[in-house]
């Protein structure tokens, strides 16, 4: 990790008019470069070809259950906070044939998937996204076995970070520890500062080729009141969380809160309708299905995103493990806050708030966690604060 | 735009752990009116597994599941798994026969610590299918008989008709060595056997339970009365094993559906300590 003092030495300053040279510099090194872009009356990441397709001057509200776009009244590129979906679905498809199976006389033949590499630039990843892919990097590539094709379409992505400079209505990434900072994993990180009468980005390497990258662009070495300022902005967002967790011990909360009557209350709302599993950037069940032709003599195995919510997900002989909506929800938020550290050494939740934002019917996660810790009957701290006030 | 992206992502090998090989069926057998067992032919090398272990067996063009190998670990040239017929994919496998072929990928997951039990007593509790993934167990203690101390094996069924591998266990029954008790929860007058549920076995067999390791598999609930039953007879909680199962899509850790708590079965099961899993049984749908 490189320290303070390095990354003020090596910042610079690009203007916004500038902005489009990093586009060239990324396509001639061969980069299919997908960002952000407004389409549909929403955020999205896709194909981008120049800052025209970036969504300048855009930005959303976000609130448990609604997300909205707005104008902004400045032409920030980089002005929203969460996208619907999340990187995920570039490095973790979701659906994706494993391979083709084909009937002859004999022993049935196995097509494996072809491997065809493509250099993705992800320009624009938010810090709680980029800890996400962090995340799903352990879940696919830091286990006994790997999953060859995640490693393969991750390996060759440019990051291209962008720091938050103001919060989004649900988002909580400073109660993960995930932002809104940038802090690894990324080749290039900016910080976008728009003034009345200038508009330009502070920008700092993070690996070789992002060093060469930024070398290409016209640039000012970055001063100490352009480097402050954009410090200043993302601390400012940091305070400015739509949300909050207290995480303290969250693992053994939630373990031994298993029967805790919040989780029926809840399971009145949910719909299990899966949205929050389809837009977290780190849920990462799959389930597989056989494709077969009209003849039968052909089958496709194919791979596609499950959520933990439908009644096939556990199902087994004689029924599903979780037929009622309280397990299944006690399923996924155990897993993702408390489980998950337990199999992978790390929270699966980064607070990016998509599952808030994207609820049918506005469940939050923190007003979830913050209720079974005021009514957990082991918790200490509760009779310790009530005995402050 | 969405074409080119669907494109850019679509065209890449998975991991080789997901493609499977065809195995040719040598032997077919109907165990029970809904078990079947099914040997195959492992093309080269031949095949080992550790007693306990796994492999996803593919039914072509209508999918794949986790069963159990059922057959001797000593034997590598025979790989052998015994099926209940319950869903879309075990009931098209019943219909196979001799020379037709199923997709495997394994062994994977944990075993049954009958290697490391040697010098013990060993209780082997079996309900059902359960005796399936047990047997191996089984198999690998008789070919090393001497190396145990007493050797006990008690089986529940629900009704006579679902009694697995019934000949091998009359031949099990007749050697000295080995203690075989069978019980059935409910029958007609025509049987001349056990009556009730399997953990009533447990009290009346012979081993010592400070030194008996105790292996058991079965459905959850039956599980979770015989445990009881074994500490009751005082078998240190740190010896006793069980065998989970949850749905299962993959068998490496990737897809999620068979978690259990905060483990995966595929990876940190089936075979568990008991201790492992223990919240598991008093916990409802978890």
């Amino acid at each position: 990790m490189k320290t303070s003092e390095q990354s003020l030495s090596n910042a610079v300053t690009i203007e916004r008019k500038n902005f489009d040279a990093l586009f060239a510099s990324l396509i001639k090194r061969e980069y299919q470069i997908v960002g952000p872009t407004q389409r549909d009356g929403a955020i999205i990441y896709d194909i981008v070809k120049s800052s025209n397709d970036l969504p300048e001057g855009w930005a959303e509200e976000q609130n448990a259950g609604t997300m909205r776009l707005k104008r902004r009244n400045d032409k920030a590129l980089f002005g929203f906070n969460s996208t619907v979906q999340s990187w995920k679905k570039f490095i973790h498809p979701p659906s994706q044939r494993l391979w083709q199976t084909k009937q002859s006389s004999g022993k049935p033949a196995i097509i494996p998937e072809k491997s065809k590499k493509q250099k993705l630039a992800f320009l624009g990843v938010r810090a709680c996204d980029l800890a996400a892919m962090g995340i799903l990097d352990k879940v696919f590539t830091d286990s006994p076995f790997t999953d060859t094709g995640y490693r393969i379409r991750r390996s060759d992505i440019l990051v291209i970070g962008v720091n938050c400079t103001q919060a989004g209505g649900t988002c909580f990434c400073a109660s993960m520890n995930t932002g809104p900072a940038i802090s690894s994993g990324y080749d290039i990180v900016m910080t976008e500062i728009v003034e009345k009468s200038r508009h330009y980005f502070v920008v700092e390497k993070g690996s070789k080729v992002g060093e060469e990258i930024i070398k290409e662009l016209p640039s000012a070495e970055a001063n100490v009141y352009e480097i402050e300022g954009a410090e200043e902005l993302v601390n400012k967002t940091s305070s400015a969380m739509g949300r909050k967790i207290d995480t303290t011990n969250i693992k053994e909360l939630l373990s031994r809160n298993s029967e805790n009557q919040r989780w029926q209350q809840n399971a009145q709302r949910c719909l299990t309708c899966g949205n929050c599993t389809m837009v977290c950037p780190t849920c990462f069940c799959t389930t597989i299905e056989d494709v077969t032709d009209l003849t039968g003599r052909e089958a496709n195995r194919m791979r596609k995103w499950d959520s933990c919510f439908t009644m096939d997900f556990s199902y087994i002989h004689g029924g599903s493990i979780r037929p009622s909506v309280y397990s299944r929800y006690r399923q996924w938020l155990t897993h993702k806050f408390a489980a998950w550290h337990d199999q992978f050494g790390t929270s699966g939740c980064v607070g990016c708030g998509r599952c808030i934002t994207w609820c049918p019917v506005g469940i939050d996660v923190t007003e979830e966690i913050t209720a079974i810790r005021m009514s957990d009957k082991n918790n200490p701290s509760i009779t310790l604060s009530k005995e402050n006030k | 735009m969405t074409v080119t992206l669907e494109k850019l992502t679509k065209d890449i090998v998975p991991s080789q752990e997901m493609i499977p090989e065809y195995f040719r069926i040598i032997r077919t057998q109907k165990n029970t009116h809904d078990t079947f067992t099914i040997e195959l032919e492992p093309p080269k090398n031949g095949f080992s597994f550790a007693p306990g272990q796994f492999n996803m067996l593919y039914m072509f063009g209508v999918g794949e599941v986790p069963i159990s190998i059922s057959g001797d670990p000593s034997d590598r040239n025979t790989l052998t798994h015994t099926i209940r017929a319950v869903g879309s994919v075990t009931r098209a496998m019943q219909k196979l026969k001799k020379g037709d072929f199923v997709g495997v990928r394994g062994p994977f997951g944990t075993h049954w610590p009958a290697e490391e039990s040697k010098g013990n007593d060993i209780v082997i509790v079996a309900g059902g299918i359960g005796l399936a993934p047990l047997r191996p167990s089984i198999y690998h203690i008789l070919s090393n008989r001497e190396k145990y101390g007493k050797v006990v094996l008690l089986y529940g069924t629900r009704m006579p008709k679902d009694i697995l591998y019934r000949k091998e266990l009359e031949q099990w029954r007749a050697r000295f060595d080995l203690e075989v008790l069978a019980t059935v929860d409910r029958a007609a007058s025509d049987w001349k056997g056990n009556v009730g549920v399997v953990t009533t076995l447990i009290p009346r067999s012979h081993f010592d339970p400070p030194n008996t390791v105790a292996m058991v598999c079965g459905p959850e609930i039956m599980m979770r009365f015989s445990v009881q039953d074994l500490l009751k007879r005082g078998v240190p909680v740190e010896n006793i094993y069980v065998s989970m199962e949850r749905n299962m899509k993959c068998g490496i850790g990737f897809c999620g559906h068979c978690q259990c708590g905060p483990t995966f079965i595929c990876k940190d099961g089936p075979v568990y300590p008991y201790n492992a899993v223990k919240d598991i049984f008093i916990k409802r749908e978890i």
